[in-house]
């Protein structure tokens, strides 16, 4: 396993870079810990998979370097990097029984027989195709498919990291749940370096030790799960991760007030730096009280999904979302309160610190 | 009304569709709910007329359509894959079933125009679909289904290959959507959250049937059949296997336990019991949840939420708790079966008391 440090990576795929916008990858200058588990989360066109490939060997960059424990791999091909990558579609042997595909990348490396059944029976077990062992892999389904080729990324110890582009794709829900937590299991028990690219919030936020949001070509944030919901540092990131995003509605700051409309809101504390562009107020809708306090509001629209309401109210020009717990009534006047030490003031759509914030989470 | 009487489906010996009866109104969102090969595109496919049922009658509004083909049925199909002409801009897209139809030019432009309107596809009516993001191609994909102005629409998982975002700002658009044309709505996913989240009624699917078919909300929270619960659930049904014998539960490899009051009279036996992953607490809810010691596996951190993965006997369980919670695997902890909100299930899967009984 390695440390991978990205060095002022910027990538573009036309010839010459002129403009802002010719950079699929802005800059990227951040490492990667030994033995930790990342995903890389944004919206398609973000840069995520750019960076992957990067990462891979599949693309060189434009500028900047890549070093695996300290030693530049720039230049190498993904086959020098010794790397294990699953792709978003299957891709195995479909003449081969499900045992050699599994089996296929460890004899490949001269690993003794005795050490690969080993290692290929702890693989079926856990993705639950021992019973399929000895079945040619043409004729399983999608999902059998894909979980052979996440086995296959995951059946050598001596790779220095394990990538994934979007693995969970074509696999159903319910087995989701399992390959996660059993990748999370394998994680804790070998310790690999590991990046994961994803579109999906509950994917990335249940799998990494960290979160690195990416945006137009660029990392807004890099987190843990609670960083991310709570202190989200960009507008962007407040919307992307929960369902439903935060809401942000435009303010005025005066001490450690803010004032939407005629009412005054108090916040958390003093923002800590003058602020220049517009100012938002950005609170989530898990922190928005409904009830007979607060600034009056219609409701539009009530969403019962099962474990908890989300309501959908209209609070003076402005959309609001709120959630209600499943054996919460919604008020006949309603009105919105927000919990003041949930709320996130933003200048510009980047979120400003308080006055007395940890350095962490000002971060 | 589109109704299905006893429909079935072989495909070489192999039943892909059995014994189906449902009835579908105008102006109803129905969602086909069930995991890959459970029938779901079988089913669209029956309704459509791209199939025949082997058994079974197919009506629509009154007149018997089985086995007539989708060409002389008024059907539009969206499907997983963005699927639109390539080399013909997207007002044209739009507007080609309406050629096909013969309309003249002024009717088609306003349908097309009042559809791209509706899906927010205006400033990009003269681009061709390659040129666009894929929530705009799926977008144009359900403008044209939309102006075929078809009295039965069909949507196969058509938001699986979008962006997360941009599945939620769509599938909140959809019933709005829906409600103006009338048609009948016909939407597969294998998503119990997107189901309730689209709300209408919910048919589940296992292994070709229809296991219960109603209001998305009450199948969710009156499963009548343990199967039904299961499709319906993500994460996974939480489950245990116990013994009634007079006032006492005895669970399966644990404790036994006194039975929640509600459930005294129902007779000697044994009994699956399920319930949802945030209908088990770190905390007593009420005076009556029922205390077990399970296994910590692993810890999901979702940001607002965390999923704990616990192992109790042989059962895998996941608990949902709001806010952040940190936990080593392998540690033991006590958490609590809130027991207002059980299903009980009797040994052939059938439901015996649901929730809302319990709680009453």
């Amino acid at each position: 396993m390695a440390r991978i440090d990205l060095e002022h990576i910027r990538h573009s795929y036309g010839a010459r870079p002129q403009s802002d916008a010719d950079w699929a990858l802005k800059e990227v200058h951040h490492t990667f810990k030994d033995g930790s588990a990342y995903a890389l989360l944004g919206p398609s066109g973000c840069g995520k998979t750019t960076l992957l490939n990067i990462i891979s060997g599949l693309l060189h960059p434009t500028e900047g370097r890549l070093l695996f424990d300290g030693n530049d791999v720039s230049t190498l091909s993904t086959q020098e990097r010794n790397i294990a990558q699953v792709f978003q579609f299957p891709v195995i042997y479909d003449t081969m029984t499900v045992y050699d595909n599994l089996a296929f990348p460890l004899r490949n490396r001269g690993v003794a027989e005795r050490d690969v059944d080993r290692r290929v029976r702890e693989i079926l077990e856990m993705i639950d195709l021992s019973d399929w062992a000895k079945r040619r892999a043409r004729g399983l389904t999608a999902d059998q498919k894909q979980k052979i080729s996440l086995g296959r990324g995951l059946v050598r110890s001596d790779v220095n990291a394990i990538l994934f582009d979007e693995p969970l794709t074509v696999i159903d829900p319910h087995m989701k749940w399992v390959l996660r937590s059993q990748l999370k299991l394998l994680h804790g028990r070998f310790g690999h370096t590991m990046i994961y690219v994803t579109h999906d919030q509950t994917e990335a936020l249940s799998f990494a030790d960290d979160v690195v949001v990416m945006y137009e070509g660029e990392v807004v944030q890099i987190g843990t799960p609670d960083e991310l919901f709570e202190r989200p540092k960009h507008t962007f990131v407040g919307y992307f991760i929960g369902s439903p995003g935060m809401n942000v509605l435009p303010v005025s700051v005066e001490g450690a007030q803010a004032r939407f409309g005629g009412t005054a809101i108090t916040l958390p504390g003093k923002p800590r730096t003058p602020m220049g562009g517009a100012i938002e107020l950005g609170i989530r809708p898990e922190f928005v009280r409904l009830g007979r306090e607060g600034m009056p509001v219609q409701i539009t629209k009530v969403e019962d999904i099962g474990r908890h309401k989300i309501v959908r109210a209209r609070l003076q020009d402005h959309e609001i979302a709120a959630i209600v717990r499943e054996d919460e009534d919604v008020p006949a006047e309603p009105h919105v309160a927000f919990v003041p030490e949930k709320i996130n003031i933003y200048a510009g759509s980047w979120r400003v610190a308080f006055e007395g914030e940890s350095e962490r989470t000002a971060a | 009304m589109l109704e299905l009487r006893n429909v079935s489906k072989t495909v070489g010996g192999e039943e892909h569709i059995r014994d189906v009866s449902l009835t579908l109104g105008h102006g109803t969102l129905n969602v086909l709910l069930g995991p890959t090969l459970s029938g779901k595109t079988s089913l669209m496919r029956l309704m459509a007329g791209l199939d025949a049922p082997t058994s079974g009658t197919v009506v629509f509004d009154g007149e018997d359509v089985t086995g007539r083909p989708v060409q002389k049925r008024n059907v539009a199909m969206v499907y997983q894959q963005f699927i639109n002409y390539p080399a013909m801009t997207v007002y044209e897209n739009i507007a080609s079933p309406l050629r096909i139809a013969g309309k003249d030019r002024a009717t088609i432009d306003r349908e097309v125009r009042h559809a791209a309107d509706l899906l927010r596809l205006t400033p990009y009516l003269d681009r061709t679909p390659l040129n666009l993001s894929g929530g705009q191609q799926q977008r144009t994909a359900l403008a044209r289904a939309i102006v075929k102005n078809a009295g039965l629409v069909l949507l196969d998982e058509p938001l699986a290959n979008l962006d997360y975002k941009l599945r939620e700002e769509l599938r909140a658009e959809l019933p709005k959507i829906f409600a103006e044309s009338g048609a009948i709505f016909v939407y597969a996913t294998t998503e119990p959250h997107e189901a309730l989240l689209l709300g209408g009624n919910t048919a589940t699917l296992s292994q070709g049937r229809v296991t219960q078919f109603g209001p998305t909300i009450e199948v969710f929270r009156k499963p009548a059949h343990l199967i039904t619960a299961k499709t319906f659930s993500d994460p996974p049904l939480n489950t245990i296997v116990l013994k009634k014998s007079g006032p006492v539960f005895q669970l399966d490899g644990g404790a036994d336990l006194p039975a929640p009051a509600a459930l005294a009279g129902v007779a000697d036996g044994n009994y699956t019991i399920g319930f949802q992953p945030h209908h088990l607490f770190l905390r007593a809810p009420t005076p009556e949840a029922v205390p077990v010691q399970a296994k910590v596996t692993v810890i999901d951190i979702t940001g607002s939420e965390t999923f704990i993965h616990l192992v109790y006997a042989d059962a895998r369980w996941v608990m949902l708790a709001h806010g952040i919670h940190h936990f080593d695997p392998d540690e033991m902890i006590e958490v609590f079966i809130d027991t207002r909100h059980l299903m009980v299930f009797d040994e052939t899967g059938r439901a015996v008391a649901s929730h809302e009984k319990l709680a009453a």
